[in-house]
């Protein structure tokens, strides 16, 4: 028995290094989960006189994708979002994240708009707010304004129906 | 045009480049500090940033990386410094957007005390087997050996020179 006590400790070194390895490092935990989502107002793209707010959504289910006409892999699950708008209900709000060259209003013409609403963050202070890293990050936000889920990357049809839906559906949609 | 002049030009154009070349890094120096205006708050800001992760590029920190968030994340600190906050409420202002995550030297709470006391622990836990195993061996009674076994050995030695 004594023997075997060396390799026991080196396979489970192993399988500690072996998760560690399988392990997204971009997965950093969000402190925002549980907690209100911070409260901003900022301008609509393509409309500056129409604002959008988090507070407007009190009541509703939904989700705030932060995205950027530069970002390649936004572009990846433009065509899932697209599918997202028309086929279920939660209301997807698309947060332009530091839009300096303002392509987001033509690039959404162009290729259509999964969007509910497209709040306009040229700063980058609101992504800040609520701790994005990187462009897409998405965001399913409660009724009363709490914040339930975050993602990392974009999102593909098995990831929402693994991760998006049942949050969805335990948040009542 | 003799050839002496010819490589004498050679010689002070390569040495105008070289020049330029080990002049350019202080020109950019001088061209980014003047975006800190107030040196004591630049000071401040990037002891402060050692010591905090950039989240784009995780093992850089947040003063030495050429990201666009890390430039944002210094712009903000350096202007939440110049409105008075101190470097507890500017890492404070980090951590509740960012985590824990954010910062190299983590924060002492429950459930950091494995991070903290683990190395201890398994200096303790190294420590106590090698006392034991020292313990062991004192106590190991000498075997006797008999005087035909020593003999032998005598003799498998002879054999040998």
């Amino acid at each position: 028995m004594k023997r075997w006590i060396p390799l026991i400790v080196f396979l489970i070194l192993v399988g500690f290094f072996a998760k560690g390895l399988f392990l997204n490092p971009r997965e950093v935990p969000s402190p925002f989960i549980g907690k209100a989502a911070p409260a901003f107002t900022l301008p609509v793209v393509g409309d500056a006189n129409t604002s959008f707010s988090p507070a407007d959504m009190k009541g509703k289910v939904w989700v705030m994708n932060v995205w950027a006409p530069w970002c390649v892999s936004c572009r990846q699950e433009h065509g899932l979002l697209m599918a997202l708008a028309q086929s279920q209900p939660t209301p997807i709000v698309g947060l332009n994240w530091k839009d300096k060259q303002r392509e987001a209003e033509q690039l959404l013409a162009q290729q259509g708009s999964p969007y509910f609403a497209v709040p306009n963050d040229l700063s980058g202070k609101v992504g800040i707010d609520y701790g994005v890293t990187g462009t897409p990050e998405t965001y399913v936000i409660d009724k009363e304004g709490i914040v339930r889920m975050k993602h990392v990357g974009p999102i593909s049809p098995d990831i929402w129906k693994e991760k998006f839906e049942p949050k969805l559906k335990e948040l009542g949609v | 045009m003799s050839r002496g002049r010819m490589s004498w030009q050679l010689f002070s154009r390569s040495l105008l480049f070289s020049l330029a070349l080990v002049s350019a890094p202080a020109a950019w120096a001088a061209e980014a500090e003047s975006i800190g205006a107030d040196p004591a708050i630049e000071q401040r800001m990037i002891k402060l940033s050692e010591e905090l992760r950039c989240l784009v590029c995780q093992n850089e920190s947040l003063a030495g990386s050429h990201a666009e968030l890390a430039e944002d994340l210094r712009e903000e600190i350096r202007v939440q410094m110049k409105a008075g906050k101190d470097d507890k409420e500017v890492i404070n202002y980090l951590t509740t957007r960012y985590g824990d995550f954010v910062l190299y030297r983590p924060p002492f709470k429950p459930l950091t005390l494995l991070l903290w006391f683990g190395p201890a622990l398994f200096l303790a836990l190294g420590a106590g087997v090698w006392y034991f195993t020292l313990k062991k061996r004192r106590n190991l009674k000498e075997t006797p050996v008999d005087e035909k076994q020593l003999a032998a050995a005598a003799h498998l030695l002879e054999d040998n020179k």
